[in-house]
């Protein structure tokens, strides 16, 4: 009897709380799992002291499709995290979104975000959604004692860059060391590279154009970037073992050559998060000693060095007092600094204490970002899948594996005429 | 006590049922409503979603605009698709008889050894493991690395120490790495094969074995004109529950190359055009292709299976 009394009771005690915890909670859906939702929930949880407000999160990887069927049936996180700003159009083609300007402090915005930041999130005149951090992905892992070993110096133009990966092969030495097996992704290293290049060949403006399909895969400019790219990849005696071991290798082993002794390979084209690889792989080294990185360097020079890379965003789909406190809070310096000090992310804030990066290489990595002469998103996540991750990745894995660039990019073209609806 | 009051109660019941129930034995609806549930489940999750995925095929990518048969179109004429259904095509013409000619052989042989169970259980074994596990650990038994590195997969590891170079077993388009997927479904197969063709084999009577002995039959005249007639129809049914099988392969594909480098299968386009590509047109419409093409495969099932009941 006492038992079911007490059963009763911690029942009714449970159904309190839940309601009571109802009123003042917030659903966040996002992508980040493990030590990055660990993080997140680091950064929010002085918000949810503060203000009395329970975040809900939801972290997982499946992050387009769950969010996609949660909006079509009506029933929407409150605050969510979007793939890519091409999904936030998406949204606010349909209403789907809350327009921030309503009740966010504009001039605020406008002081602490580079403009392209806010151009990114706006869609017709409405800001639809606020970037927290990024990634970049325009540069070139290296290792510092190997080049000042050999006497090589970190070049600044790509004709030095062309230069020195000669200069290794004459010296009997394998330059790059690309790897494009990703499982199920495979080839997603290989668009990032002809994206790189094609920011650095053309205008922004017509690289948007390229991104939403308004020139052909078959455009002399596309097939440039394409062939520049070759130039390396093709190159059997520019890249480590060779287009076989480009195909094979995962893009999480292939930085390893840089750091054997020999090393097998001097330069490694990759985003930032390749970081947390290398230091996996070899938790002795130093970052910034012992690896370093370079912006790729630029190709047109009238371009200046562009940075290509991702950002994470956050939209908001139901209009509720507590959702907008929290979109208040997370583009605040405070909330930021706690972000990207744990994960080494860059913050898209300007008023971000550079201090809060956990060290030199991501403060480098932040400077590169904040000079660039322009920054655009990885085109392939704008595309639609189809393309962006269907026949784009399998292009670059058959461009690699020999097949004619023409016919690469007829089948991309093909199958771009009919994906962009 | 239980058991008491229930038979009670069942008595009751019967009693009863004579008189108040009586409309049920003689109503032709009756059985209907007995077979109502698993119908009704039946249909739900079956009939349903079959009708409505043949339906939806003739839409287009978000099922709001009728295209006719544009769909089945595409899967005829694009070209990742032929390559799927070449791909298909030699998965069922090798690893369809290398997965039942194995499995056969294996059972013979293995029925005149001491440790048959031992062997049997390790030739199973793979049928344990999940096949995207499987794919896996076959990956990196074909892992390969340049040259000059040391070699972490098994095979190119017994290359070098022949001195052989290291080939890039996945990546070499379209025969081998195509060969090597079928390998995996292969290994893990034919362990399934095994048992069920050995359980047939140990039916049959050993006197007709010994008879032929006695007769002056040498073992391959026994095998070939004795255990393989008598095994014929399990044979069968066994080969077209590998044709079903094999049809809908995805796992080992998706894992290993994703169908890259020429090894697309129907099963993963499906599951691309389906969760990647957000076209449901085209998913179901090849989806629907599949249908057809395993329909006439289970039809020859149930038929081989009703013989061999009437044999019974």
């Amino acid at each position: 009897m006492l038992k079911k009394f007490c059963f009763v009771i911690l029942l009714f005690v449970f159904l309190a709380i839940n309601a009571w915890s109802a009123v003042d909670s917030i659903t966040v859906l996002g992508v980040w799992t493990g030590s990055e939702a660990d993080a997140f929930k680091k950064m929010i949880s002085p918000f949810e002291m503060k203000n009395g407000i329970k975040v809900e999160f939801t972290g997982t990887r499946d992050l387009p499709t769950i969010l996609t069927t949660r909006v079509e049936a009506g029933n929407p996180p409150d605050v969510s995290v979007l793939p890519n700003p091409g999904q936030m159009i998406e949204f606010a083609k349909n209403d789907q979104l809350i327009d921030l300007s309503t009740f966010m402090d504009m001039d605020a915005l406008k002081n602490d975000y580079a403009p392209t930041w806010l151009d990114l999130g706006s869609y017709m005149g409405k800001l639809h959604g606020v970037f927290i951090s990024a990634d970049l992905k325009s540069l070139v892992w290296y290792n510092p004692k190997a080049f000042s070993s050999s006497g090589y110096n970190v070049p600044s133009t790509w004709e030095e860059l062309i230069a020195l990966s000669d200069k290794m092969v004459e010296d009997g030495k394998s330059p790059w060391a690309i790897g494009m097996e990703s499982g199920a992704a495979s080839g997603w290293v290989g668009t990032d590279w002809i994206e790189d290049i094609m920011l650095r060949t053309v205008k922004p403006e017509v690289y948007d154009m390229w991104v939403s399909h308004e020139i052909s895969w078959l455009d002399n400019r596309v097939q440039r970037a394409f062939e520049l790219f070759g130039e390396i990849a093709l190159n059997e005696k520019y890249v480590y073992g060779g287009p076989n071991a480009e195909l094979t290798i995962n893009f999480g082993d292939s930085p390893d050559a840089l750091f054997t002794s020999p090393p097998k390979a001097f330069m490694h084209r990759q985003a930032t998060f390749i970081r947390s690889f290398i230091l996996d792989h070899f938790p002795d080294l130093i970052p910034g000693e012992d690896f370093d990185f370079f912006p790729l360097p630029p190709i047109d020079p009238e371009l200046g060095t562009p940075a290509l890379g991702a950002a994470d965003m956050f939209a908001m789909f139901n209009d509720t007092p507590e959702a907008r406190s929290f979109m208040e809070y997370i583009v605040s310096p405070e909330a930021q600094e706690i972000w990207v000090a744990e994960l080494g992310k860059l913050s898209a804030n300007k008023r971000v204490n550079p201090a809060s990066y956990p060290d030199d290489l991501t403060r480098k990595a932040a400077k590169v970002l904040s000079e660039a002469s322009a920054f655009r998103f990885d085109g392939s996540d704008l595309m639609p899948a189809a393309v962006g991750a269907g026949s784009f990745w399998t292009g670059i894995l058959d461009y690699i594996g020999g097949t004619p660039l023409k016919n690469v990019l007829m089948t991309i073209e093909a199958t771009a005429l009919d994906a962009y609806r | 006590m239980g058991c008491v009051s229930s038979n009670t109660a069942y008595a009751e019941i019967s009693v009863n049922s004579k008189r108040k129930y009586a409309f049920m034995r003689t109503n032709k609806l009756t059985p209907w409503l007995y077979i109502l549930p698993a119908v009704s489940v039946l249909f739900f999750f079956l009939v349903y979603p079959s009708l409505n995925t043949i339906y939806i095929s003739f839409f287009n990518h978000n099922s709001e605009e009728f295209i006719g048969f544009k769909n089945f179109l595409f899967c005829f004429t694009n070209q990742v698709m032929q390559n799927s259904f070449r791909n298909n095509a030699l998965w069922v013409a090798i690893f369809v008889p290398a997965c039942v000619f194995l499995g056969l052989i294996i059972a013979v042989i293995v029925d005149r050894v001491k440790y048959e169970s031992t062997i049997k259980s390790i030739i199973f074994m793979p049928m344990a493991i999940s096949f995207v596990g499987a794919g896996v650990i076959w990956k990196f038994v074909f892992a390969y690395r340049p040259a000059a590195d040391a070699q972490t997969g098994i095979l190119n590891a017994l290359r070098s120490f022949f001195h052989y170079k290291p080939l890039p077993w996945l990546i070499m388009k379209p025969w081998i790495n195509n060969f090597c997927l079928i390998m995996v479904g292969v290994w893990i197969w034919t362990g399934f094969c095994m048992v069920i063709l050995s359980a047939n084999y140990k039916g049959i009577p050993r006197e007709i074995l010994e008879a032929a002995r006695v007769d002056g039959a040498n073992e391959f005249r026994i095998f070939w004109k004795i255990i393989l007639p008598l095994m014929k129809p399990t044979i069968a049914v066994v080969s077209t529950t590998m044709i079903i099988n094999v049809l809908k392969v995805f796992d080992i594909v998706y894992v290993m190359t994703n169908g890259n480098f020429n090894t697309e299968v129907i099963a993963n386009r499906m599951y691309k055009e389906m969760f990647l590509f957000r076209n449901f047109g085209r998913a179901s419409a090849i989806a629907v292709i599949l249908l057809v093409l395993i329909v006439p495969m289970i039809v020859i099932n149930i038929q081989r299976f009703r013989e061999q009941e009437i044999i019974r």
